[in-house]
């Protein structure tokens, strides 16, 4: 219990004293976790809009892969991008590995298939009858999608939260791919599985703290976006 | 065809933030002798000692470079090198590494620093081995079966437990001799929240003494204790992608005088005794 309190008035004293590397950190966490849920929402929800209102070849196999990816272990996905990205790999040109590049790219791999799952399933929502509505309403293709993505936006906004709740929480594959590097890859959860191998428990607990903070605060800016457009 | 072009923009987007982070670290740089990035495989020993921490800055200051410092076991670090997927190695695992030399894959290999590997215990000291010669105290853990803890993970740690076992003519398969898997501090949390014995190097667990409050060390001293680092470059011929001129400094500046003195007094500030004793200067 002591050890929580001191925890609590650490992670304060941290904030309030703008130490600059829990700053940076908290930073890099903001900026590397925000742009792999926005790359993921940008891929995800038009594919599953195509797997919901086009049929093609395979398309169960993309369902039943996105589904399941849903699960897939974040160090399986570092280990896969890791592989990717070393020197004699495929990808070694790019010089990528321990980067936060290739965090991006492995949170882009653990996040898109619930990006993907959950925006079909919004899509999927909508009723036959509304969608034929809509398309009578919408005089062009661009203009069905984009009231098809009004209709689903209140599951969308649920798929972006649960997204990026799975980046903030992720820790194997930014350990694996970015190497914890101080000053350039260290983020939140990285630096608090440093921590408690140094057995510095109160850091690592002031530490997931802010990140609990940042998770909250985002989630709540969401939940606020997702209520406002839906009650329109 | 829809796929890849959303793959495409993907990369794009991606690539542009690359762009950014590399322009600011250009910026910050000033001095640019050599340039570019080299990646430094270590053990954790180093790492979490701190050294690394104290050399590191003042090495990039002089070359320009970007050192990427990843911290794994000796048996991942010898990998990396072998595979040229690091540019530099300081790994403490000397007959694993003769092997990467006489295959060519390491050069340029020198003796730079040695600490000492202790064993540790429950101050209590069920199995009696306060003091021990190396051989009789393992043989005590062993034939009385106290928990002791290995490394199991291929590290230089791990390779000398191995070592030290095998001169005592004993094969560590009793029942409560357990492997965590883990680097050293987290193997010398497990053995003191479970009153076990374990193998450390001196470094690591001075450095984390404060928090692992029943351990303390029972045997030491003896010449087969000895734990030596040697900094090596990977061969170029490796891979492309090799900063051989950054690789080379880095030998250079590790066997340098000066930083064997900072590395003589490194850690005497704050433990009241030396982590690491540099080869080269007395």
């Amino acid at each position: 219990m002591e050890l929580i309190w001191r925890g609590i008035i650490e992670a304060v004293h941290m904030i309030l004293s703008a130490d600059r590397e829990v700053l940076q950190i908290t930073w890099l966490t903001l900026q590397v976790c925000l742009f792999s849920t926005l790359i993921s929402t940008i891929l995800g929800v038009p594919v599953g809009m195509l797997l919901t209102f086009k049929s093609f070849p395979g398309k169960k196999a993309v369902l039943l892969l996105s589904h399941a990816g849903m699960g897939l272990p974040p160090v399986v996905a570092g280990l896969w991008v890791t592989m990717f990205l070393w020197r004699s790999g495929p990808l070694g040109e790019w010089q990528w590995l321990f980067t936060t590049n290739a965090i991006v790219l492995a949170q882009i791999v653990v996040s898109l298939p619930i990006l993907i799952s959950l925006s079909y399933s919004s899509f999927k929502k909508i009723d036959k009858g509304t969608r034929l509505q809509l398309k009578a309403l919408a005089p062009t293709k661009i203009q069905t999608l984009l009231l098809y993505l009004k209709q689903a936006q209140f599951g969308l906004w649920a798929a972006v939260m649960a997204g990026l709740g799975r980046v903030l929480a992720e820790v194997g594959a930014a350990m694996m791919v970015g190497g914890n590097l101080q000053g350039q890859t260290r983020i939140l959860t990285t630096a608090m599985v440093m921590e408690v191998s140094r057995g510095n428990f109160e850091i690592a607990l002031a530490l997931s703290f802010i990140l609990m903070t940042i998770a909250l605060a985002l989630t709540f800016v969401l939940l606020r976006l997702q209520q406002k457009e839906a009650s329109v | 065809m829809k796929q890849v072009s959303k793959c495409m923009m993907g990369m794009l987007a991606l690539t542009v933030l690359a762009g950014c982070a590399n322009s600011e670290e250009n910026a910050s740089g000033e001095s640019d002798d050599i340039g570019g990035q080299m990646i430094l495989a270590t053990t954790t020993s180093t790492y979490d000692s701190g050294l690394l921490d104290e050399l590191v800055p003042v090495f990039e200051e002089e070359t320009g470079t970007d050192v990427k410092i990843i911290s794994v076991g000796s048996g991942q670090a010898l990998a990396m090198g072998e595979n040229g997927e690091a540019d530099v190695l300081l790994v403490h695992a000397p007959a694993q590494e003769e092997v990467l030399e006489e295959e060519g894959a390491v050069i340029n290999r020198h003796r730079v620093m040695h600490n000492d590997f202790v064993i540790l215990g429950p101050e209590d000291d069920p199995a009696n081995i306060n003091s021990l010669p190396v051989d009789e105290a393992l043989s005590s853990i062993a034939e009385d079966n106290h928990s002791f803890y290995s490394r199991g993970d291929d590290s230089g740690t791990h390779f000398k437990e191995l070592d030290l076992w095998e001169s005592a003519q004993i094969e560590p398969e009793f029942e409560a001799y357990e492997e965590t898997g883990q680097g050293m501090g987290d193997t010398l949390r497990i053995t003191a929240e479970k009153d076990g014995y374990t193998l450390s190097d001196r470094g690591t667990f001075l450095y984390l003494k404060d928090v692992l409050d029943p351990l303390s060390i029972l045997v030491d001293g003896d010449q087969s204790l000895e734990n030596i680092y040697h900094v090596m470059q990977v061969n170029p011929d490796l891979s492309d992608q090799i900063n051989a001129e950054a690789g080379e400094a880095f030998v250079s500046f590790f066997v340098r005088d000066d930083t064997q003195s900072i590395i003589k007094n490194y850690g005497i500030d704050e433990w009241g005794e030396p982590l690491f004793f540099p080869h080269l200067i007395d």
